[in-house]
């Protein structure tokens, strides 16, 4: 079976990112840019069913500028089999996305497309659940461990009070929590061998669907900061404190 | 503007979070109506019925929504969604899971987490983990929209709203629920404890989680975890207090052994009274503490729990 696996570049998670003084977003010149940790998780979890002799072909997909090409480089060096780049050069609402996604699916008809959970730059934590409805598929998300077996996937996932296992029939939605497995590092060799992997240049207009966003960002602000406040010295002062000057205790 | 609130719940009992997304749906201005969707609910339907605010309690009582599988709840989420300008539900791993397809399936984008509402269609949430806030508004259309309770005060409990049963959609049947291994434990959830005490990768095992859970006994807090912690194997991942995990905001958190990355401060900066203790002074979580005790938390946390003690805690 196929799988697909979108990916989005974001600013690379240890990046102190900045807003714009004029409040119209976050500056990203000369930042730099990496795959989003989720969706790293997603490629990885493909690789490994597709070692497991599971999956028979690995797409890395993504959806931004001509840069997300090194995204997807990242993918193939990892062991994805080909990419497919759809290029929009603003962003790009987790529901257009999803119609984009829609599309290739129907194209491809992978078993499984795994996603990240969300993005860490915009947080939405939608694209997979989207995708699942419009392609009126089952999901499993936020997963600790995924087991296909016969035409089902069994999905553990991480919820509020502990872990949930679902089933559901293929072909099916996975999107990724943090403790499903752990990224390779691509090998010298195999990002050598990922450059002559080919990779699908499209634009959004290919699927049909309109990428301008619709929400309107008004604007983009610093969060409220937390001011330090004091040290103390010892424990019993600290208790002191806590009962007689907060009253939280 | 009529709004229908999702109700957060586990069939038994109403969780906290929909009293405090009642505030947020509220501020849209209109008539709000919850929806309990469960099996065997009607204990967490009267409850809703107490939510001051609440218009009518919608009681959708079927085994298909036990356990709130996304496809099932969406298909009846959509189904009802006809008389509403906009849908909202707490930012619970729940919600996060159905809206989205309620969303879709109605053509509209969805506001996720939202800490604020600015006016009828306009909103503000946290983007980058916390470190950038977004203010957006939606297009004509429906509303779909998840809350980040902990930005809201809960709704009193002075309604008597009536509970009106709904029949239940027709699901996609494509998904089942197999099992849950569910956390036990006799301290208050993460979510709602008024205390969380929380350890870091200084706590170096899960061992040594029984030092927080000595003083978290005394003070009735929850215990929760960095990223770190999590990462490192020390507990489960349900513990993880931040931006990838919960956003907690108590009256009192304790980080211990914490450094303070961003991730982290994401998940609990809104806490009213913040308490660092990490033996090193220059970690970045002492830049947010109201109270900093720079100490070795193998000595200071076994002392704090003794000094509560002694005070009869």
């Amino acid at each position: 079976m196929k799988v697909l696996v979108p990916i989005k570049r974001v600013v690379d998670y240890n990046v102190k990112i900045r807003v714009k003084p004029d409040q119209t977003g976050v500056d990203l010149a000369n930042v730099k840019m990496s795959m989003n940790p989720f969706d790293e998780i997603g490629v990885e979890e493909a690789i490994r069913l597709k070692e497991k002799g599971v999956a028979t072909e690995v797409i890395a997909v993504s959806i931004g500028p001509q840069e997300a090409q090194e995204t997807i480089r990242t993918a193939l060096a990892m062991g994805a089999d080909r990419g497919i780049l759809v290029k929009v050069d603003h962003e790009v609402e987790p529901l257009t996305v999803a119609k984009i996604l829609a599309r290739i699916a129907k194209a491809e008809s992978p078993q499984l497309i795994i996603l990240g959970k969300q993005a860490i730059d915009d947080d939405s934590n939608q694209t997979g659940q989207m995708l699942a409805q419009l392609l009126g598929w089952a999901q499993g998300t936020f997963a600790s461990k995924v087991v296909v077996e016969g035409d089902t996937v069994d999905v553990t996932r991480e919820v509020d009070g502990g872990l949930q296992t679902v089933r559901l029939k293929l072909p099916a939605i996975v999107t990724t929590d943090l403790r499903l497995n752990e990224p390779r590092y691509a090998s010298l060799p195999n990002i050598m061998k990922a450059k002559k992997k080919p990779i699908d240049a499209k634009a959004a207009s290919d699927y049909g669907v309109d990428p301008a966003p619709r929400l309107k960002v008004l604007k983009t602000t610093e969060p409220p900061k937390r001011k330090g406040g004091v040290k103390v010295k010892t424990v019993q002062e600290l208790v002191d404190k806590l009962k007689n000057e907060a009253g939280v205790i | 503007m009529a709004v229908l609130l999702i109700a957060e719940h586990d069939n038994k009992s109403l969780k906290d979070s929909t009293a405090k997304a009642m505030t947020a749906a509220q501020a849209l201005g209109g008539p709000v109506d919850i929806l309990v969707a469960g099996q065997d609910a009607k204990p967490a339907a009267d409850a809703a019925a107490k939510i001051a605010g609440a218009g009518k309690v919608l009681l959708a009582d079927d085994a298909q929504y036990g356990h709130q599988l996304a496809e099932n709840m969406a298909a009846l989420i959509v189904e009802l969604a006809g008389k509403y300008d906009a849908v909202l539900s707490p930012a619970s791993t729940n919600g996060k899971n159905f809206m989205p397809r309620v969303a879709a399936a109605l053509d509209v984008p969805q506001i996720s987490e939202i800490v604020s509402v600015d006016g009828p269609d306009t909103f503000t949430r946290p983007i980058y983990a916390g470190n950038a806030m977004q203010q957006v508004q939606a297009p004509a259309g429906k509303k779909i929209i998840t809350v980040r309770t902990t930005a809201f005060k809960a709704a009193e409990t002075t309604g008597s709203a009536s509970v009106e049963s709904v029949s239940a959609a027709k699901g996609p049947g494509v998904s089942e629920f197999v099992g849950e291994e569910l956390s036990k434990s006799e301290r208050p959830e993460l979510a709602s404890a008024k205390v969380v005490i929380s350890g870091g990768r200084g706590m170096q095992s899960g061992e040594n989680f029984h030092l927080l859970e000595k003083v978290a006994d005394r003070l009735k807090a929850a215990v929760g975890a960095s990223r770190a912690a999590v990462d490192a194997g020390f507990v489960p991942n349900d513990y993880q207090v931040g931006q990838t995990g919960k956003v907690v905001a108590p009256e009192l958190y304790i980080a211990v052994g914490i450094s303070g990355a961003i991730q982290h401060l994401a998940g609990m900066k809104d806490s009213k009274v913040i308490v660092a203790i990490n033996k090193d002074e220059e970690a970045p979580i002492f830049q947010v503490a109201d109270y900093g005790l720079v100490a070795d938390l193998f000595k200071a946390v076994p002392e704090l729990e003794e000094e509560l003690k002694k005070q009869g805690y």
